[in-house]
């Protein structure tokens, strides 16, 4: 067989099967009410919404809409439960609780995979290897922490700030519930969560989760809607305080709202990092990290590595491989196990990505995408990068949050850290060299809040996580998750 | 595309160019492999292009012309009860057992391979493994599977066994060179790769991992680090070089993997006996239930296979 300019084939030939994730174990109801005071209840103007699966465009379920009654009953709820149960409880008993929804999560793992797969689109290799062993990992974590809390900040008096209103994006959906509700309660809050109102199923299966685990009813209330919905917590004035995750955008409206009220508040939001690639480094798994970093989750990661800076010398050779590597990528059924792109998470999402393709070939640059093909209904990008653009570029200032690369070459280490940081974001960013003095040179000069040095892409409840500049306030994971949950004084 | 298509001549490669290799990333990408799900049409497919790539191999001080003439007739007749099941890609024996392998393959296409070079240990004078060499061949050798002299490339001698490559691929005359880098006693990846490169630009046709005397043989990783170096190989020169990774390889599950790995790093053109073989004695049998399983949906007893 010849093949024409020594390129590598990667299609034809010995295909891989369908390997579907079998969906038996699955149960949806049709209708879902809002969790409230350990009960789902009807929404009290009655309203619903659809929630569909991005990659069939069919509906999966009904989903209430909060309105601002709602959410009051739901802060009045967790107000009640705070003071009563919750925030009196010994700590030992309070991380029982959480230990208990750690293991129902573990027991019911499969399931809650499927479900995030078939609500989100994301491949269920992802859900099932990543989303969920760490939301279980999260609430682990945390219960650890609940009878140590003095412990964790010596010298000073460790007390709960009362009750938490959360919002949580749609990218992951169970893992940001489980990064919220977590330290929060075992910090002795009580919660008012709202999920995205395109992924609310896992949040509402947690709901079931944490009623099956015994939790004292108003510790947890789970609200569902959209923006509105959103406001209404976050304007609520007995709620203490705010934690968002979520566009840049949404979080400067909420932080204008919490201004001049005492709430306490941590917004993880948007991020354009840069992964740098050195010409010294292990090229192929430097590859292997340019992949991670944007084509994990379709994309939509805030600290997914947007934008990738090669130097000079080693360019030709890291975006050819990286080609080559894209062909390999297999776009499709998000429950096919062998699936390593899955679906834009929705129609609104895959315009925004779309516009994006249409402005970055405006200004110019050069727009690649895999020879892949994708299925007929539902949403789809194919993995994309850009070559031929620079710093002024819109697809390299701005978050695009899908499987597109902006690709830029620097010659000197200087040039590298400029670039890096010449960005309004500061969440998270690379480093791929062999040598460790260039590591750690890196990883004091790029003012981001989390840097990976030849990895990418890599989470633990135990590591801190948040962002510089535009890329939000406040830490979540580790201590410095703890630190957000709780009123620290001296000891009395 | 023949093997010998391409003509490069070798010249003594820049070991300054050779990129790092970080092992962590190599520990992952292997991972991800592994969790490649290949059920139904594609598990037989990949089943029966397992079998076609098997270096059917017997290897011991105690081999008798009958074991080999045994081998030889499993070789063609894995398993006749099963219809439409390929042959092995060739029966791998040491030189003195050639002659008999060829006579008992008469008329077939199942190459001969012979261990040459004072394999399994290499600890001989160059024109002691050049006599091997021409006496395989001369015997009727397909192919020679040499060992490299890992003394002296530990010791950073690397002209040395360059030099000694490029002599016995010489000696080969027609017969395909595959070149052994007996990986367990490398070390670090690096190093794998860096004797992968040099094997290559002396001349080897295949680049093979171990010998089966050595733990740890043929590990997905080595496998990994070396196919990334035929592709640069490939596409810094035109020419295509194969690979075998060999000894460890006992199950299908393990063997799938292998080509997912191979079909993900080289593409097609490399799924194929002329490209890739597997260095295996055990492997076949479990390959062979897996086959019967997937026809009747039973797992049969290892008993209703021939052993040899």
């Amino acid at each position: 067989m010849a093949i024409p300019e020594n390129k590598l084939a990667f299609n034809g030939g010995w295909e891989y099967a369908p390997a579907p994730e079998s969906t038996d174990h699955v149960r949806i109801d049709k209708r879902y009410g809002l969790f409230i005071n350990g009960d789902f209840v009807a929404p009290e103007k009655g309203k619903y919404f659809d929630t569909i699966n991005p990659a069939s465009e069919e509906k999966l379920a009904r989903v209430a809409e909060a309105s601002d009654v709602d959410v009051d009953k739901a802060v009045k709820a967790a107000r009640d439960a705070y003071r009563g149960p919750w925030s009196r409880m010994k700590p030992a008993e309070r991380g029982k609780y959480i230990y208990r929804i750690a293991r129902i999560i573990q027991e019911r793992a499969r399931e809650f995979a499927a479900i995030e797969s078939l609500d989100g689109g994301k491949p269920i290799r992802e859900s099932r290897d990543v989303d969920i062993p760490l939301a279980a990992a999260h609430f682990f974590y945390y219960a650890g922490w609940a009878d140590k809390l003095d412990y964790a900040f010596p010298g000073r008096k460790a007390r709960p700030m009362g009750v938490a209103g959360q919002i949580i994006p749609w990218n992951f959906p169970m893992l940001m519930a489980a990064w919220k509700i977590a330290p929060a309660l075992a910090c002795g809050n009580t919660v008012v969560l709202k999920p995205a109102e395109t992924t609310p199923l896992t949040a509402l299966k947690l709901a079931e989760v944490i009623a099956d685990a015994g939790l004292p009813p108003g510790v947890v209330n789970i609200v569902t809607g959209a923006g509105k919905t959103g406001a209404a917590i976050v304007e609520h004035p007995d709620i203490d305080k705010i934690a968002f995750t979520g566009s840049t955008n949404v979080g400067k409206i909420i932080m204008r709202a919490l201004a001049g009220t005492d709430k306490k508040y941590t917004l993880e939001l948007g991020g354009k990092a840069a992964n740098i690639i050195f010409a010294d480094a292990a090229i192929d798994q430097a590859v292997e990290g340019i992949v991670n970093g944007i084509f994990f989750n379709q994309g939509h990661v805030c600290c997914a590595g947007s934008r990738l800076l090669v130097q000079e010398s080693v360019a030709d050779e890291v975006i050819a491989k990286l080609k080559d590597r894209m062909e390999t990528l297999i776009v499709g059924d998000p429950l096919d196990k062998n699936t390593d792109i899955g679906a834009i998470n929705s129609r609104m999402q895959l315009d925004k990505i779309e516009s994006y393709l249409a402005v970055g070939k405006e200004e110019g640059g050069t727009m690649h995408q895999s020879s892949c093909r994708v299925p007929q209904k539902g949403y789809w990008c194919r993995p994309t990068i850009f070559t031929g653009v620079s710093q002024s570029n819109r697809v390299v200032q701005e978050e695009i949050f899908g499987p597109v690369l902006a690709i830029q070459t620097f010659r000197r280490f200087d040039e590298a850290i400029t670039k890096a940081n010449n960005t309004p974001y500061g969440l998270s960013g690379g480093v791929w060299t062999d040598k460790g003095a260039k590591i750690f040179k890196m990883t004091q000069s790029i003012r981001a809040g989390v840097v990976w040095a030849n990895t990418f892409n890599k989470f633990d409840p135990a590591s801190p996580f948040g962002g510089y500049k535009e890329s939000g306030v406040g830490r979540e994971g580790g201590l410095h998750g703890l630190d957000a949950y709780l009123k620290l004084g001296a000891v009395s | 595309m023949a093997l010998s298509a391409v003509k490069v001549p070798a010249r003594m490669p820049n070991l300054g160019k050779i990129p790092a290799v970080d092992e962590v990333g190599i520990n992952e990408r292997v991972a991800r492999f592994q969790t490649r799900s290949i059920k139904t049409s594609s598990k037989v497919e990949a089943l029966k292009l397992i079998l076609s790539m098997i270096d059917l191999t017997t290897l011991e001080g105690q081999d008798t012309p009958g074991k080999v003439r045994q081998l030889c007739q499993k070789a063609m007749h894995l398993h006749d009860a099963m219809p439409g099941l390929p042959h092995v890609a060739a029966v791998c024996v040491y030189p003195t057992m050639v002659a008999i392998a060829k006579e008992a393959l008469k008329g077939t296409d199942i190459k001969v391979a012979s261990v040459a070079t004072a394999f399994p240990s290499g600890m001989s004078k160059l024109s002691v493994k050049l006599d091997d060499t021409r006496m395989a061949v001369a015997a009727g050798a397909d192919e020679i599977d040499m060992v490299i002299s890992r003394g002296a490339f530990l010791a950073g001698d690397y002209r040395y066994v360059f030099d000694e490559i490029k002599a016995v691929k010489k000696a080969c005359g027609e017969a395909h060179l595959k070149v052994i880098l007996e990986t367990g006693e490398l070390g670090t990846l690096d190093r794998v790769r860096r004797a992968s490169v040099l094997a290559m630009h002396a001349g080897a046709d295949f680049i093979k991992t171990s010998t089966g005397k050595i733990q740890p043989a043929a590990t997905m990783q080595v496998t990994l680090v070396m196919l990334q170096a035929i592709r640069d190989y490939y596409e810094e020169t035109g020419r295509m070089v194969g690979m075998k990774p060999a000894g460890g390889i006992s199950t299908s599950k393990l063997a799938i993997h292998y080509l997912v790995m191979l079909r993900e790093t080289l593409g097609n053109a490399w799924m194929t006996p002329e490209w890739f073989r597997f260095g295996a004695s055990s492997l076949a049998n479990d390959v062979l239930m897996q086959l019967m399983k997937q026809s009747t949906g039973i797992y049969q007893s290892a008993d209703y296979f021939s052993k040899d």
